[in-house]
């Protein structure tokens, strides 16, 4: 499957529509498998294993649309992203918890919270993006890594506390809201009585519109000059791109959009703990982008996919599961990246052909 | 006399990540890949030593032994199944290849040997009081100091004065031309993949000594921490990782000890972001500069 992006761009009328296609062809095919999933649970075909990772599958696909951005559209190998997933779970579930009072419907608080969760992890995203964006290579994806852990190791020990006297935060120190409010965060235990508001609808469309956000900055001006950094940085230098200008731009919207996807994963459980955004997550959202191929949005989407529901399908073999998971993974790997194999696969596949053309050919002759 | 307690407790700890990150660093140093099924080395080194000692009663020098020359020998299989197909590919199909390895090690033994914790049982006993019983340091920190040293002392002899060494700083240089001298790459790279893991399980063993629990997930964090060492160090470098673990290990208690201990991990990481923007290739790290 490869993306049109990729195309010869001698014809340039056809190449704009051949994208568009391609990106209307994702839409569509996120549109019906939401609808055919949606009749599924309806009409109570699915078992609750499945239904259950309906939300975790739309975010994590969110997630692996947002960190092929930073890493196959940028370039810039990122190992925390689950920590702007964390800022924007913790700071939208707050958010959420404060306005529940005020917006009675819980679709516009969490349309508002998600908002919120995206503008903190901008925020992050810019915090960490000014210094970071002019390391390169592995030092990059190491400040990435030690920034994730720094967010996993402040959120274990932040309070927040929510009573009639308002909003109560603290780091480190234990505290109480009074008798009439309640704990949000509550440090190591992470956020408590969160009141599920997430449902199926609500994060496919969060992906729909990640999609369409990262397919038209894809095809914008902004995004054939990120594009232009991530193949050649002297040469898209030299012709007037701005390196952190767009390095940045690119960055802090891959953060914001990880962000809102934080929110939308907290608000599916009732609790939340900070070490649930991880090394090891980042870390499983590098997976779906790398096995899904990089730059290859629509391949994000489906290995996330996959690869949420295949620890899932592996139950059948209970204890050797994660095994299977690992051995999958390194054998696919191997399979898809190794030259020597890659090659033989090649010769296999040309001598198929060869021999079906030479079938066809004395097919033709006996006739 | 507690901030001395603290220093020596914090030099102990970073000479452990020292031995880690020196595996991390040489392998990175010649194969140019990210290992981060390194610290998953480390805790099989620990496991094979902990049931040598445990469930067979062998000397705990024989454990040792044996958790060395396992865990040489499944850092050389891991190289040759999972690592030498890729040699061409590119950087970051490596690297998720090698946390296919981790997640593998890491369900292995939980399989094998079961999640719940098992408690390491003590091979070096005692401690050693100074200024009249006021400071008192656990024999096990000076072992561990002391094989750190011996370690980093031993392998910059034979990196820097050894035909193999020779050929392992040629091949971290530019691998064509030393395959054109005569070098073989792949002989090298094994080699540095089996003296990275055998180093894997010494300090596999040392931490256990220090901090005696062990699980299946024992080795993950200590394995990111070294590997933020190496890179402190400047990754590559041999004096590097082992001044980049120290620092490390002694940020580490000391943050924990004076400013907070929920925060450790924040300030440790904080101080390598620090590091990196003054020095972006680390204290000793070499500056490559670009050509157009």
């Amino acid at each position: 499957m490869k993306n049109s992006n990729n195309a010869p761009r001698s014809n340039f009328l056809s190449n704009i529509s051949k994208t568009t296609r391609s990106n209307f062809i994702t839409y569509g095919i996120i549109i019906v498998v939401y609808v055919i999933m949606q009749i599924l649970v309806n009409a109570g075909a699915v078992s609750n294993l499945i239904r259950g990772q309906l939300i975790p599958i739309c975010v994590f696909a969110t997630m692996a649309v947002s960190l092929n951005l930073c890493v196959g559209i940028l370039g810039e190998l990122s190992l925390g992203h689950a920590g702007f997933m964390s800022v924007g779970a913790f700071t939208g579930a707050v958010a959420i918890a404060c306005m529940e009072s005020a917006i009675p419907s819980p679709i516009l608080r969490l349309i508002l919270g998600m908002l919120i969760g995206a503008v903190f992890a901008a925020i992050a995203g810019v915090i960490i993006g000014i210094p970071v964006l002019k390391l390169n290579g592995d030092y990059l994806a190491i400040v990435t890594l030690a920034f994730g852990e720094i967010i996993r190791s402040i959120f274990t020990n932040v309070y927040v506390g929510l009573d009639s006297a308002g909003l109560h935060f603290s780091i480190l120190n234990r505290i109480k809201a009074a008798e009439d409010g309640k704990m949000i965060i509550n440090g190591a235990i992470g956020l408590t009585g969160i009141k599920p508001i997430a449902t199926f609808f609500m994060a496919a469309l969060l992906l729909l519109v990640t999609l369409i956000i990262v397919f038209n900055l894809i095809n914008s001006k902004t995004g054939r000059a990120v594009m232009a950094l991530r193949d050649n940085q002297i040469a898209a230098q030299s012709i007037g791109i701005s390196i952190p200008k767009f390095k940045l731009m690119a960055f802090v919207i891959s953060a914001a959009i990880a962000g809102a996807a934080g929110t939308m994963f907290a608000e599916n459980y009732s609790t939340m703990l900070a070490t649930k955004f991880d090394f090891n997550t980042s870390i499983l959202i590098l997976v779906f982008v790398v096995l899904g191929g990089l730059g290859n949005i629509r391949g994000s989407i489906i290995a996330a996919a996959v690869l949420t529901l295949l620890p899932e399908l592996l139950r059948s073999v209970k204890d050797y599961r994660m095994l299977a998971y690992a051995i999958i993974l390194i054998v696919v790997m191997i399979f898809k990246n190794s030259p020597s194999i890659q090659a033989k696969m090649a010769l296999m596949r040309s001598k198929k052909t060869a021999r079906k053309k030479t079938k066809k050919a004395s097919i033709g002759k006996e006739a | 006399m507690k901030f001395l307690s603290n220093l020596i407790n914090g030099i102990s700890l970073g000479s452990v990540y020292a031995i880690i990150a020196l595996g991390y660093t040489m392998v990175y140093g010649i194969a140019r890949m990210l290992n981060f099924a390194h610290g998953d080395v480390i805790m099989v080194g620990a496991y094979i030593c902990f049931f040598a000692i445990y469930s067979f009663n062998l000397n705990p020098v024989i454990g040792i032994l044996m958790a060395v020359v396992v865990c040489t020998v499944l850092g050389v299989v891991i190289e040759k199944l999972a690592y030498k197909p890729l040699r061409q590919a590119t950087s970051l199909a490596v690297l998720i290849t090698a946390i296919g390895v981790s997640y593998f090690l890491q369900n292995m033994a939980q399989l094998l040997w079961s999640a719940n914790p098992k408690v390491f049982p003590t091979i070096i006993n005692g401690s050693i009081k100074l200024f009249g019983g006021e400071l008192s340091i656990s024999r096990t920190t000076i072992v561990i100091v002391l094989v750190c040293a011996l370690i980093v002392v031993g392998l910059s002899i034979f990196v820097n004065h050894t035909k193999m060494g020779k050929a392992m700083r040629a091949c971290s240089e530019d691998k064509e031309a030393a395959q054109l001298m005569g070098i073989n790459v792949n002989k090298t790279i094994s080699m540095t993949f089996a003296i990275g893991s055998a180093l894997a399980a010494i300090a596999g063993v040392l931490m256990c000594c220090a901090y005696p629990n062990l699980q299946p997930t024992t080795g993950s964090m200590p394995g990111i921490k070294a590997f933020t060492a190496a890179v402190f160090g400047g990754i590559g470098s041999i004096p590097g990782a082992f001044i980049g673990g120290i620092l490390l290990g002694v940020l580490e208690i000391l943050g924990s000890a004076y400013i907070s201990t929920e925060l450790k991990d924040a300030i440790v990481f904080l101080a390598l972001i620090i590091v990196l923007l003054v020095k972006p290739t680390g204290i000793l790290g070499k500056k490559i500069h670009e050509k157009v």
